[in-house]
């Protein structure tokens, strides 16, 4: 696990010293964090990058889990879908048994912190206890919310207007609330291994092991094998880019073999490359992080071609690596990719097929979208702005006004 | 004379979502009307502390969407021309914008529509401004230390003080006023930093004070 100062020397020790600056102004505040898992999904894997580099701030920082059946998390399972926008049922009886879930959680965990910062909805009414207890309350809504089921975004309101304040990924997320709502994008960790530098001969290897040519143009997307990441439609892009350029295709990403959605994908996709031997279409096992940021390194230029995308730190994470990265104006893109000063947003398969060519065609302005896509993302989209935010809304718990002098 | 030192302070921006959207030129009107100061200041000054590496003339918010999403170029030309610099006080830029908007509208112009989640999301910030450890006694101890401040402090010195902070000129000017530098404080006050990235304008002020040192 790095250290906070590891990071200096990719961000600048200006932006470490600052970080300890409002860190300090946080001495005797503990922050307890509760969310409802301690392995698997994203909050998680953000909480154990966090929490530590926060305690090496000097932050007094805590994590509890909520505990919960299975029948309360196939509930919150539902919950997650309906606020994703299908059409599930969710019964009164399993409204109700969310509730007196986290009525027993709420009883049964220590609630030592001057900060209470809740993660995504499966823990959200706790903050029934906060008349008994007060101390400050946050939100912190990690999933896509554009279109959510409207009863169960009722439903979720009465508890998120209790909070002192919500915390949103995106712009697009934002609700009419009574409360104020934040906006932290998520990060990526540039010392991790999905983005740490890697040598020539770690990229050169995994190459060979697909058996890709580092010797012609490479696109490549990198996303789970979903209808919504739109893999056929890549294809389509790049037989119309092939006519002109002898390019490879690299469709790489995971999925879980149980999940029969997944792999129907990947067999529709199979059937639309139809033997090229330039497509490669890479299903990788969980922890595939390395190979990854080797296919990203050794690309000419990434896409992104999502129909939805929730935030997409794929697009962060090639634009770590400086290359030119072309995806569709969806969910939290258009926040990482300004078009034509650190990327190109496209709309259709035309639109795409007309910017890679004129990228594979002007190498030095792909360079430059490149680079500034890298200072981009340097700037507002790794670990320590994120922590750098996460201090800032402490913060503003105990401080209002436009302008405040800490 | 002032003999004063100069402390170097340092920013930091939280950003609110204000639950507000337009998705044409009447609602962004609409908008810019009732949102708060902040949020004007937040959309005219985005783009220098998010794009500050891009050069030249970072556009406002207000003038990307336009141009950007909507394909109105000329109206976002206007908005993106609006001289930022010039004004004291963001309630004047907010009345300037409304005066394009409108001007624009009156005329019965074409309102396209921004395609879904594209439309414009009104967003405010709260500025938290903290102490740093730096502070100069004279003017060679201000140079070396102008090199190693963050862009946020930096940022802070010279955009802030004049227009949230009701102060006739920026931080650094005043300082140097004081301490009896005329000549440097009138040269930095006459930079526009709206037309240069906060690395030249770092090179800037370094190269116009070095030249002092250099003749002393």
């Amino acid at each position: 696990m790095p250290n906070i100062r590891d990071y200096a020397n990719i961000v600048g020790q200006d932006i470490i010293d600052e970080l300890f600056i409002l860190a300090e102004k946080l001495k005797g505040i503990t922050i307890q964090n509760i969310n409802s898992t301690s392995v698997g999904g994203g909050v998680a894997e953000i909480l154990t990058r966090m929490v530590p580099l926060l305690k090496q701030l000097g932050v007094n920082v805590g994590w509890d889990v909520i505990k919960g059946n299975e029948k309360f998390f196939s509930i919150t399972k539902k919950i997650h879908n309906a606020l994703h926008g299908l059409n599930v049922q969710i019964t009164q009886e399993d409204l109700e048994y969310f509730l007196e879930v986290n009525r027993e959680n709420a009883n049964e965990i220590p609630l030592y912190g001057d900060i209470i910062f809740v993660h995504d909805p499966q823990p959200i009414a706790l903050v029934e206890k906060k008349k008994e207890v007060g101390k400050k309350w946050l939100w912190r809504c990690h999933i896509d919310f554009t279109h959510p089921n409207e009863e169960i975004e009722e439903f979720l309101k009465k508890f998120i207007n209790q909070y002192d304040t919500a915390v949103f990924s995106a712009p697009v997320f934002a609700r009419k609330l009574d409360i104020p709502q934040v906006l932290i994008s998520p990060s990526i960790d540039p010392l991790s291994d999905k983005n740490k530098e890697l040598p020539q001969e770690v990229i050169d290897s995994i190459l060979e092991r697909f058996g890709i040519d580092k010797n012609r143009p490479i696109i490549t997307q990198i996303s789970r094998f979903d209808y919504l990441k739109d893999p056929t439609g890549v294809i389509k892009v790049y037989r119309k880019v092939k006519k002109y350029f002898d390019c490879q295709l690299i469709l790489a990403g995971g999925g879980a073999t149980d999940d029969p959605e997944g792999m129907k994908v990947l067999e529709e996709v199979k059937a639309e490359a139809n033997n090229d031997p330039d497509i490669h279409i890479i299903f990788l096992p969980p922890a595939s992080d390395i190979e990854i940021n080797a296919l990203q390194r050794a690309s000419t230029i990434i896409l992104q071609k999502s129909l939805r995308e929730g935030f997409g730190l794929t697009v962060a994470e090639a634009l770590w690596k400086a290359k030119p990265v072309i995806a569709s104006a969806v969910g939290g893109i258009p926040l990482q990719i300004t078009h034509k000063y650190s990327g190109i947003l496209t709309y259709s398969i035309e639109g795409t097929v007309y910017y890679i060519k004129q990228l594979l065609n002007e190498p030095d302005y792909a360079k430059k979208l490149g680079e500034n896509g890298r200072e981009h993302i340097k700037n507002n989209f790794l670990i320590t702005r994120h922590l750098k935010d996460y201090l800032l809304l402490f913060l503003s718990l105990f401080h209002k006004g436009d302008i405040v002098y800490l | 004379m002032n003999t004063t030192p100069f402390y170097f302070k340092t920013e930091f921006n939280l950003v609110y979502l204000l639950g507000i959207k337009a998705k044409n030129p009447k609602e962004l009107l609409e908008g810019i009307k009732i949102v708060p100061e902040s949020s004007i200041y937040y959309h005219t000054h985005r783009f220098l502390h998010q794009h500050h590496y891009l050069s030249p003339e970072p556009p406002n918010d207000f003038a990307y969407w336009l141009k950007n999403i909507l394909n109105l170029s000329e109206l976002g030309e206007k908005i993106a021309a609006v001289d930022i610099v010039k004004f004291k006080k963001i309630e004047d830029i907010r009345n300037e914008f409304i005066k394009i908007l409108e001007d624009y509208i009156s005329k019965g112009k074409y309102i396209p529509e921004a395609p879904e989640g594209e439309e414009f999301y009104f967003k405010s910030c709260t500025t938290f401004v903290l102490s740093t450890p730096y502070v100069a006694h004279n003017l060679s101890e201000f140079i070396e230390i102008i090199d190693k401040i963050s862009i946020n402090s930096l940022y802070f010195h010279i955009f802030e003080a004049p227009l949230r902070l009701n102060k006739n000129e920026n931080d650094f000017s005043e300082w140097l006023r004081g301490i009896g530098e005329i000549e440097l404080a009138e040269k930095l006050s006459n930079l526009d930093p709206y037309t240069i990235t906060l690395e030249g304008l770092r090179k800037k002020i370094k190269k116009i004070l070095s030249e002092k040192i250099c003749q002393i």
